[in-house]
């Protein structure tokens, strides 16, 4: 490690931070409403949907809703991925996408995962790309923040029934938040040398007279939406590594940058939509706490290097530079694989299959805690509130009141619904790992032997259940099974762990406020954020320790005794 | 004050030896189901059981499988001897009381109005609605009404108290409880509650645990329980999955092992008896609560209304000072003052008369023939004496302005405003509709309920005095006693009103009352503790009934509520907190075959596998016997904040949590190396 990769770090994180606190308040602000400057087009959509704006549906509507826009988006991204050969906008003439990768490609786009068991430069068409990923991009991460914004007016008043216009609150994000953002950051990613283009391919001739294929399309829109809405799907196969998704060390911060403002701001605009600044800070607090321990943990593990590599003479001041790109350096690769894993987006600019051991573990128990660090756009935000909610009722106690927050009383109908949410990931992770790891069609897959090669499959179904989408590497990914089964593993991941947040939500809106005061129990400040911080572990991850045991934990015993895989 | 005069039973040999006969009773799944916790590990005790026994009888080494067996059966059974344990103490307590039941036949009347027309009847056979004739030496055969007649009653069954209190019909002391006994006079009883459905029926179904239900709070903690409990299952069963990639998948003993320490057993083999404990501690304060729910509640509570007489200040205010108006002289008001009080009973009253004769040698005459009492009424709020020679009313200033029609002289309102501001209260003094002065009564704020005040404003309850006296004393005692609010004139309606409003707020609302006309605000506050002396009326309104009638204890009654919730909670954070520790002997055991490397995670240097395994098993069963005594006693509470509450507790018990079973698996590890066991 050094002092200069530490200066990095610490700037971008910096930028994050003060670029987080005014988009935070202007999310609350475009939540109630009171942004309205591109009113008449906002006004086409809702006339266009036969929508009001104003009429709030109740957490069944809201739901309802989110679920009918999420089935249409599957079936129209499902068709136009089996349908590309026959569409305009091929210049390569790529066929349809075949069934069981198209299932899974949809699931994945619509869920915000973006788990890609195809490579982009090879199989997709500028239409798909355009017109089916890059737009559930968008719908993804305004659904996810149109969900939180529900979750956020729970606590806003007692005895409410209603939560929003889940319409509403989808284009308003949509077109005050996301497209503006993307019009910003695509436009300075085009400046740094990002291709913006629907020519085709271009014939390069190399030195050695060899001829390249240069894959182009339009990239740069369309990876300042893959950052900014925490989606990570990469336009082309290795993702942010790639010289055109990736050009430089700039470039990479500013996808940093934009895959951390919204779940940092999300959290923020929950402190100004509850009426209370300092919760949103605490939450915020602990988002970047984990994120500087996940980044310090995987920057000091691969500084520190290979032990088998020092032993065999390589310069220690390297450090573990295999699987990564040496325009970026370990700093900022350490900072885009902590906040990539921690805010379930999914981008990767490095290749964790090289990582060392306890470098690889990090992001794949980032995954695992839940996705709330500072996790997806709103998804982040509403993970985080089941945590803020089952922290308050195991410790909430020990101040001698029934446990509350923010004035709503935490009973045990929303224990019941935050378990049913919590249940999910340990569910379907560590489920289908298991299952694969002694089904042989699924084992073909698996590249490597021993705890690495359990590591490639338990990190494949993490990150789908996680909806980040990022992947470890040494994993055939595109079989039958895996398609299938990690389809449904992203689909449970969102919606089996949604839905009961939403009835959370309107169980705990219907509530009486309850007025604050010295015998509170208080949920800002350091101890509530210590607190939470020991149930994020402790309730999220402690289920994973004996999976994780025999993955990284380990190999990384193993690899300091002279073994590999 | 009979404060705990019903001691607490200790934990004895005979109630110890009748505990674990419960403890074993318990061990039945179908009723152990309950708790999803210890019924998970006892399914799993039997299936190691099982696999122990098919082990010895094909002759194969078992001596492992069996001391994780036995070790998960003592799991269990120290859950359910904890519950049983707890619920001994109470049943102690119901013995003791159902023991004054008595089958002596009452004397019901055939007419309400004819009290030498009555037949025999069996004390079960009443019903709702019978009329009864209770005399001297008669225990009351059943809840009832006074209808008619004064009687002493000792009512030490029930208060534990045995100096004899008045019942009569009327006012607010008509209500009497079954199986008190009447000690002098007679009184004619309406009945109110059916056999099997009277109070002390309830009382000895509350201390024994029978008529218990799980509380709001039980119940979801229950939840989150049976909820970690799947998650841990998920865990462990998967990971026969996960370890059949490379090399032997865990046998299932050492499976179990892993399941059983990793669940909240602790917690959830405590959680019943922390909540019979706590009811239990209310009991022997003398406070009955008709159900759990409304002890937590009292946790909750953040406003608190305490009538002023009696339970702030002591409640005999005293006649201080006569102030004429210009014009009259200050013997005139005395004797004014004195003829008005010549029917008045109240401490006050007679302080009157006391003050009179002090001052001015006044004697009081016995009550002329012919003198019409005006008696004092909530609604009138004066009272006074008509005589030949004149009228006399005194009361409430405004209340007897306003009767006699006009304004008060600006003299009066001078001292008026002189006697409220120095804390007093003024009374007015009117002969023939004529405004002679005022009369100064003094309050006493007792001792010590300051700095009450001052703990229940840090623990964040707002108190708030009622008093039927006008703003200006009410401020001023306000001030005194340090209270946050007041209700000055308060009327029933008034309290109601505050008490809606607060909970409006957001507010949860605690207050005591006695009488009927409190009844509605005893019914809308969250918790309202009714007084045993108090009528029938409020003590169905109410959720609590105090025994002692001690207004004061409404402070307690929300400390225990609080020392309940606080105890439940600690030991959660305890229990899950210790997994981390459990983690680190039991995994690098059970992959220690597969990997040897792991070894570098057996923090604890535990000496085998074996040892290490059943070590964590061990502690697991033990911890809930060490916290027992906790759990039974609860965990001291201060009335600190809830920010200042919550460092304290999350150190010791989240912080000591993770910390306490590294010591104890490694003190069990190295006993059990050292015997050899293992």
């Amino acid at each position: 490690m050094t002092l200069l990769g530490w200066a990095q770090i610490a700037l971008v994180l910096a930028a994050i931070i003060a670029a987080a606190i005014p988009l935070g308040r202007y999310i609350a602000a475009v939540a109630a409403g009171r942004v309205t400057f591109l009113a008449p087009v906002e006004r086409a959509f809702y006339v266009l949907g036969g929508i009001d704006p104003g009429r709030g549906m109740g957490w069944r509507g809201y739901t309802l809703a989110m679920l009918a826009a999420n089935a249409a988006g599957f079936v129209l991204l499902y068709a136009l991925l089996r349908l590309q050969g026959a569409l305009p906008l091929n210049p390569q003439g790529f066929d349809g996408i075949p069934p069981w990768l198209a299932f899974n490609t949809a699931i994945s786009f619509v869920t915000n995962t973006n788990w890609q068991a195809y490579s982009g430069e090879a199989a997709m068409s500028y239409l798909s790309q355009m017109a089916g990923l890059a737009v559930q991009n968008f719908l993804s991460a305004a659904t996810g923040m149109a969900l939180a914004l529900a979750l956020c007016r729970a606590f806003v008043a007692g005895g409410v029934s209603e939560l929003g216009n889940f319409w509403a609150d989808l284009v308003r994000m949509t077109l005050y938040v996301l497209l503006p953002l993307a019009i910003l950051v695509g436009a300075a990613f085009v400046a740094m040398g990002m291709p913006q283009t629907l020519s085709a391919y271009v014939e390069a001739t190399t030195l050695e007279g060899a001829t390249q294929t240069i894959p182009l399309g339009p990239v740069a829109f369309q990876v300042a939406i893959k950052h900014l809405g925490t989606n990570g799907g990469g336009f082309f196969g290795v993702n942010s590594a790639h010289p055109f998704e990736g050009p430089s060390a700039l470039a990479t911060s500013l996808q940093i940058w934009a895959h951390q403002v919204i779940p940092f701001a999300m959290a923020l605009a929950f402190g100004h939509i509850v009426g209370d600044r300092r919760q949103g800070l605490a939450l915020a607090a602990v988002m970047l706490g984990f994120v500087v321990a996940g980044t310090a943990a995987i920057y000091a593990a691969e500084a520190a290097g290979n032990p088998l590599h020092l032993a065999a003479g390589l310069d220690p001041s390297q450090g573990n530079m295999e699987g990564k790109e040496v325009r970026f350096g370990q700093a900022l690769v350490a900072l885009f694989t902590a906040t990539t894993t921690g805010a379930s987006n999914g981008a990767v600019n490095a290749m964790f299959d090289s990582f060392t051991p306890f470098g690889g573990l990090v992001p794949l128990f980032l995954i695992q805690l839940g996705e709330v660090l500072p996790g997806g756009a709103g998804s982040g935000l509403y993970g985080m509130i089941v945590f803020v909610l089952l922290a308050v009722f195991v410790a909430g106690l020990m101040v001698g009141r029934t446990p509350e927050y923010l004035g709503k009383k935490v009973q045990a109908r929303e224990i019941k619904l935050a378990m049913l949410a919590v249940l999910v990931l340990p569910a379907v992770i560590l489920g289908f790992t298991a299952v694969s790891l002694v089904l042989p069609a699924a084992i073909a897959s698996i590249q490597d032997a021993g705890p690495h090669g359990l590591t490639e499959m338990l990190y494949a179904y993490s990150s789908a259940a996680g909806n980040n989408g990022s992947a470890f590497g040494g994993l055939t990914a595109d079989t039958p099974w895996l398609d299938t089964t990690l389809g449904i593993a992203m689909a449970l991941g969102r919606f089996a762990y949604v839905v009961p947040v939403m009835a959370i939500a309107g169980a705990l809106a219907a509530k009486p406020k309850l007025a604050a005061s010295a015998g509170t129990f208080p949920t800002h400040g350091p101890l509530f954020a210590g607190l939470l911080a020991g149930v994020i572990l402790i309730l999220g991850g402690l289920q994973f320790m004996p999976a994780l045991a025999l993955g990284p934990i380990a190999e990384h015993f193993l690899l300091f005794a002279g073994k590999t895989f | 004050m009979a404060t705990n005069t019903r001691r607490a039973v200790m934990l004895d040999r005979a109630l110890l030896l009748r505990a674990m006969l419960d403890a074993l009773r318990k061990l039945d799944p179908r009723r152990l189901v309950r708790n999803p916790v210890i019924f998970v590990t006892e399914i799993v005790a039997i299936l190691v059981t099982l696999l122990a026994g098919r082990a010895a009888l094909l002759g194969e080494p078992f001596g492992f499988q069996a001391s994780i067996a036995l070790w998960l059966w003592l799991t269990v059974l120290f859950a359910t001897f904890a519950e049983a344990v707890a619920e001994g103490r109470g049943r102690a307590q119901a013995d003791s009381l159902r023991r004054t039941r008595s089958d002596t036949p009452a004397r019901l009347l055939l007419r309400a109005d004819d009290r030498t027309l009555w037949q025999p009847r069996a004390a079960t056979e009443l019903r709702v609605g019978d009329i009864v004739l209770v005399e001297a030496g008669d225990l009351i055969p059943s809840d009832g009404e006074v209808v008619e007649g004064i009687a002493s009653v000792n009512e030490a069954a029930v208060t534990g108290e045995s100096a004899p209190v008045i019942r009569e019909s009327g006012g607010d002391r008509s209500a009497v409880t079954g199986g008190t006994l009447v000690v002098s006079d007679w009184i004619v009883v309406r009945i109110t509650a059916a056999a099997g459905s009277t109070f002390l029926d309830r009382m000895i179904g509350l201390v024994e645990g029978a008529a218990r239900q799980k509380t709001p709070n039980e119940i979801a903690l229950d939840i989150l329980l049976a909820g970690m409990t799947i998650i841990f299952l998920i865990a462990v069963a998967t990971l026969v999955g996960f370890a059949s990639w490379n090399g032997q998948p865990p046998s299932v003993p050492v499976l179990a092992a892993l399941l059983v320490t990793l669940i909240p057993t602790t917690i959830g083999g405590l959680l019943s008896a922390i909540g019979i404990a706590g009811m239990d501690r209310l009991v022997r304060f003398n406070v009955l609560a008709t159900s759990g729910r409304a002890v937590e509640a009292a946790g909750d509570v953040d406003v608190l209304l305490l009538d002023k007489t009696g339970t702030i200040t002591l409640g005999n205010r005293q006649a201080a000072g006569f102030i004429p108006v210009p014009g009259v002289t200050e013997r005139e008001v005395a004797e004014a003052a004195m003829l008005s009080s010549l029917a008045d009973e109240t401490p006050e009253g007679r302080s009157i008369l006391a003050l009179a004769r002090e001052r001015f040698g006044i004697e009081a005459p016995a009550l002329p023939q012919g003198a019409q009492v005006i008696p004092f009424t909530a609604q009138t709020r004066l009272s006074g004496l008509d005589l030949p020679q004149g009228r006399y009313r005194k009361g409430a200033v405004d209340a007897l302005v306003r009767s006699i029609g006009g304004a008060a002289p600006p003299a009066l309102r001078d001292a008026v405003d002189r006697i409220a501001r120095a804390g007093g209260t003024p009374l007015a003094v009117a002969r023939n509709g004529q405004l002679l002065g005022a009369i100064e009564l003094k309050d006493i704020v007792k001792t010590g309920m300051r700095a009450r005040f001052d703990a229940l404003r840090r623990m964040g309850i707002r108190t708030v005095m009622v008093t039927g006296d006008n703003r200006l004393t009410a401020a001023a005692i306000a001030a005194e006693a340090g209270v946050d609010d007041f209700i000055a004139e308060a009327t029933p309606e008034d309290k109601l009103a505050y008490i809606r409003k607060a909970q409006a707020e957001g507010r949860l609302v605690a207050m005591a009352g006695d009488g009927t006309n409190d009844a509605p605000a005893l019914a809308q506050a969250d918790v309202g503790l009714a007084m045993q002396t108090g009528t029938q009326a409020a003590r169905e309104a109410g959720n609590m009934v105090d025994l002692d009638s001690d207004p004061t204890k409404l402070i307690e009654v929300v400390e225990i509520g609080k020392q309940l919730l606080i105890t439940r909670g600690a030991l959660t954070t305890f229990s899950i907190a210790n997994d981390v520790a459990k983690y680190f002997a039991i995994l690098p055991a059970i992959f220690v075959a597969s990997y040897p490397e792991l070894g570098a995670l057996n923090l604890m240097r535990l000496a085998s596998p074996e040892s290490a395994i059943l070590s964590a098993v061990i502690f697991n069963a033990l911890i809930i016997v060490a916290l027992v005594p906790l759990a039974l006693r609860g965990v001291g509470y201060a009335a600190v904040g809830a920010a200042s509450l919550l460092r304290r507790n999350l150190l010791v018990y989240g912080l000591g949590g993770i910390v306490a079973p590294f010591i104890g698996i490694k003190i069990i590890d190295v006993i059990l190396t050292l015997l050899g066991l293992a």
